[in-house]
C-alpha cells in the first residue's frame, strides 16, 4: 500500500478544501447571475481530481470533463483566473472565450473541460500518443463519467491506448448518474472498472471518497503510465452533492440517498486520517481552511474586478 | 517537368515532409504497412518505422482526436479518413474539438495537423463509398480546406497543409489517384488559399472543384469552337477561398458557371453564386478579401450577373453504371450551362 507524503497529503487536503468552496462560492456566484451560462459542478467529488493530481508532475497532462473545474484547479490553475473564465472576463484562462466547459490552462498540462461529454479522452490518447513518440515520459490523466463510458468514443479511446501501450490514466469519476439518469438505467454492469479486461489493460474499483485507497490505485496507474507500462482504467466510486446543473431540482433522486453519501464525504474522512497519524493538529486544519477561504474570496473579488473582453476580441483566435 | 501520378504525388509528399521534419507522424486505418487502400502511404513504414506510420483500429473518433492530442502536445500529424462518408463517424472531433479549440481556449493552443480523405464518384463504390462533403467542412470556423485537382497540386497543398499551423482538411479525389501530371522536381509547395487559373478567357467564368476541373477544360474547349471564351478557375483551397481571383474573373465577364461534385443545396457553388452576386453593380470590388476583410481596389463589379450551377441531382450516388454515370456532372453539362449564361 502506497501512501502519500505528509506533503502530498496536505496538498490533497487542501485541495480538496479548495475545490469545495471554490464549487460553492461559484454556485452562489450563478444564482447571484454573477456567472452568465451553464455550470455544472462537482461538490461531493473533490478527492478524485485532488487525489489523481497530486501524483502528477507540472509537465504532465490533464483532459477535464464539463464538469472539470475541480480537475483544473487540481492540476494548479489559479482560482482567480478560473474564477474570472467563469464570469466571462478578460483576465480569465481563455480570455472569456471559453468559460466553464472549455477551460484550458495549457501552460499547466490542463487541455481543457469539454462540454462534449466522452471527447476528451481521444484527446487525451493523443497527448499521450505524443509523450510515447517524444520519449518525454510525460502521463496523461482523462477524467471522465459514468456517463460518459457508454459514449463510442471512449470505447475508441481505451481500446486504441490499450494497443498502443500508451501512457495514459483513464480516471472515472462515477458519480452513479448521467446527468439525470441513474447508473442501473444506463449501465447493466455495475463495473465500469471490469471493462478493462476486455481492453487488455489494468482496471481497478475504488471507493473514490477514501483517500488513502485511491491513492494507492492512482500511484500504481501514474508509476505504470510512466514506466511504459501502458494504461489503466481506475474507477473511483463518488457521488454529486449538487444537481448535474445548477438549477436541476433533482427530482430524480430520493433525499436519504444525498444524506447518505454526505455521511461518506471524502473530507472528514480524510481529516481524520491525517489527524491518527499526527500530519496535522487543530491549529493547522483552521489555517488551511482560512487560508483557502481567503484564496477564493480573494478569486471572487479578481473576476468582479476584471475587465470585460473587448467586444471585438470575439474576431480573434479562430487561426494561429 | 517529371511526370507523377497524383497518388504517387501524395506519397512523395508526406515520404518528403516526414525527413524534413521528425515531428510529421501518419495515422490511418492500413496506412502503415499495407501502405493504404489506395496506395498513398506506400513505403512510410518501411521508411520510417512503425513509431511514425501507425496502423489504426477501425475508429475514426480516436483516431481524430489521437491527432487532436498530439497537434497540441507538439507533433504535426497526419491522418487518413479513408472515405470521407466516414468523416461523419468523427465529426465531433472535427467540428467541436479540432476547429473550435484554438478560438475557444483563448489561443492558448496550435493545432498543426492534416486529415487527408478522399471524394468522388465514378468508381461504383456507392452511396457511402463516393461523397463529396467538402461544404460539411466550408462551413465550419476554423478549418482550412483544400481540394487538389492534379498531380503538381495534390503535393503542394498537402505540403502546405502540413506546414500550416492549423487544422487542414486535404480532401483528394479517388478517381484522379491514377491521374499522370507534371510534377516540379524538388521542393514543391502550394501555398495555400490561391487560387489557379487553368484557362484564361473572357466570356464565361467557369469555377470548378476536383474532378470537375478536368471537364471544365473539356468543356472549355468545346465551347471555344463555338466562339465562346471560358475562363476556368481551379480555387484549390475552399477555405479561405481566394474571393479575389474569382471576382476579377465575374467582374471582367459577367457569367459565371460553378461545377461540383457535391449537391447543389448550400454547396460550395451556392457560396461563389452569392459572393460574386454580393458584388454585382458594385463600383468597386474589394481586393484581399479572402477573410472577410480588405481594401478596395481598382476592379468593378459586373453590372448583370448570369449563373448556372453544374452539380449532381440531391439524392444519394447511386451504385449501378448507368445510373452513377447520370448521376455525376460531365464536359457536356457543363458546356450546356456555359452556352445558358451567354444566352
Amino acid at each position: 500500500m502506497r501512501e502519500p507524503t505528509r506533503d502530498q497529503a496536505l496538498r490533497i487536503y487542501r485541495t480538496m478544501h479548495l475545490i469545495r468552496r471554490f464549487e460553492e462560492r461559484v454556485a452562489e456566484c450563478f444564482a447571484a447571475a454573477e456567472i452568465p451560462g451553464f455550470i455544472h459542478l462537482a461538490v461531493g467529488q473533490e478527492s478524485v481530481p485532488a487525489t489523481v493530481c497530486a501524483l502528477l508532475e507540472r509537465d504532465d497532462l490533464v483532459g477535464a470533463t464539463h464538469r472539470g473545474h475541480g480537475q483544473v484547479l487540481a492540476k494548479g490553475a489559479e482560482p482567480r483566473r478560473v474564477m474570472a473564465e467563469l464570469f466571462g472576463r478578460a483576465t480569465g484562462y481563455c480570455r472569456g472565450k471559453g468559460g466553464s466547459m472549455h477551460l484550458c490552462a495549457m501552460d499547466l498540462g490542463v487541455l481543457g473541460t469539454n462540454g462534449v461529454v466522452g471527447a476528451n479522452l481521444p484527446i487525451a490518447v493523443g497527448t499521450a500518443l505524443a509523450a510515447q513518440v517524444r520519449a518525454t515520459r510525460q502521463v496523461t490523466v482523462g477524467f471522465f463519467g459514468d456517463g460518459a463510458a457508454n459514449t463510442g468514443a471512449a470505447h475508441e479511446a481505451l481500446n486504441l491506448a490499450a494497443v498502443w501501450d500508451l501512457p495514459v490514466v483513464f480516471v472515472c469519476e462515477n458519480n452513479l448518474y448521467a446527468e439525470f439518469t441513474p447508473q442501473a438505467v444506463h449501465t447493466k454492469g455495475t463495473s465500469i472498472a471490469a471493462r478493462a479486461a476486455a481492453y487488455g489493460m489494468r482496471g481497478v474499483q475504488v471507493d473514490g471518497n477514501d483517500v488513502p485507497a485511491l491513492f494507492d490505485a492512482a500511484a500504481e496507474a501514474v508509476d505504470a503510465a510512466r514506466s511504459g507500462a501502458g494504461p489503466t482504467l481506475l474507477e473511483a466510486m463518488t457521488y454529486r452533492w449538487r444537481g448535474h446543473h445548477e438549477g436541476d431540482p433533482m427530482a430524480y433522486r430520493a433525499k436519504d440517498e444525498l444524506e447518505a453519501w454526505r455521511a461518506k464525504d471524502a473530507i472528514p474522512r480524510f481529516r481524520a486520517w491525517l489527524v491518527e497519524r499526527g500530519m496535522l493538529a487543530a491549529d493547522e486544519d483552521e489555517r488551511l481552511v482560512g487560508a483557502v477561504a481567503a484564496e477564493v474570496d480573494d478569486a471572487t473579488e479578481f473576476a468582479r474586478r476584471s475587465p470585460w473582453p473587448a467586444p471585438e476580441a470575439a474576431l480573434e483566435d479562430v487561426h494561429a | 517537368m517529371p511526370e507523377v501520378r497524383y497518388v504517387k504525388a501524395i506519397a512523395d509528399a508526406l515520404a518528403e515532409e516526414m525527413a524534413r521534419d521528425e515531428r510529421v507522424i501518419v495515422l490511418g486505418e492500413d496506412v502503415g504497412a499495407p501502405g493504404g487502400t489506395f496506395g498513398a502511404t506506400r513505403g512510410l513504414y518501411q521508411q520510417f518505422g512503425k513509431e511514425r506510420v501507425r496502423d489504426t483500429p477501425i475508429s475514426e473518433t480516436a483516431i481524430v482526436g489521437a491527432a487532436i492530442g498530439a497537434a497540441v502536445a507538439g507533433l504535426r500529424p497526419v491522418v487518413e479518413v479513408m472515405f470521407m462518408d466516414f468523416i461523419a463517424t468523427c465529426w465531433d472531433q472535427v467540428v467541436n474539438q479540432m476547429a473550435k479549440m484554438r478560438y475557444m481556449f483563448g489561443g492558448q493552443v496550435r493545432l498543426p495537423l492534416v486529415v487527408r480523405t478522399h471524394t468522388g464518384a465514378g468508381l461504383n463504390a456507392g452511396p457511402q463509398h463516393s461523397g463529396s462533403l467538402e461544404a460539411w467542412a466550408v462551413h465550419v470556423p476554423g478549418l482550412k480546406v483544400v481540394m487538389p485537382a492534379t498531380p503538381a497540386d495534390a503535393k503542394g497543398l498537402l505540403k502546405a497543409a502540413i506546414r500550416d499551423d492549423n487544422p487542414v482538411l486535404v480532401l483528394e479525389n479517388k478517381t484522379l489517384y491514377a491521374m499522370k501530371g507534371e510534377v516540379p522536381a524538388g521542393e514543391h509547395v502550394t501555398p495555400l488559399g490561391r487560387a489557379e487559373v487553368r484557362r484564361g478567357g473572357s466570356d464565361v467564368t467557369i469555377v470548378a472543384l476536383s474532378r470537375m476541373v478536368g471537364e471544365a477544360l473539356r468543356a472549355a474547349e468545346t465551347v471555344a469552337a463555338e466562339g465562346i471564351s471560358a475562363e476556368v478557375i481551379d480555387p484549390r483551397t475552399l477555405a479561405p477561398l481566394d474571393r479575389d481571383t474569382i471576382l476579377a474573373s465575374v467582374a471582367k465577364t459577367g457569367r459565371l458557371v460553378v461545377a461540383h461534385e457535391a449537391w447543389a443545396p448550400c454547396g460550395v457553388g451556392a457560396e461563389i453564386i452569392a459572393l460574386a452576386a454580393e458584388h454585382r453593380g458594385a463600383p468597386r470590388v474589394p481586393r484581399g478579401a479572402s477573410e472577410g476583410g480588405g481594401v478596395w481596389g481598382a476592379m468593378s463589379g459586373p453590372p448583370t450577373l448570369m449563373v448556372r450551377r453544374v452539380t449532381p441531382p440531391h439524392t444519394p450516388v447511386p451504385f449501378s453504371p448507368p445510373m452513377e454515370k447520370l448521376w455525376l456532372p460531365d464536359a457536356a453539362r457543363i458546356a450546356a450551362a456555359v452556352r445558358e449564361v451567354m444566352g
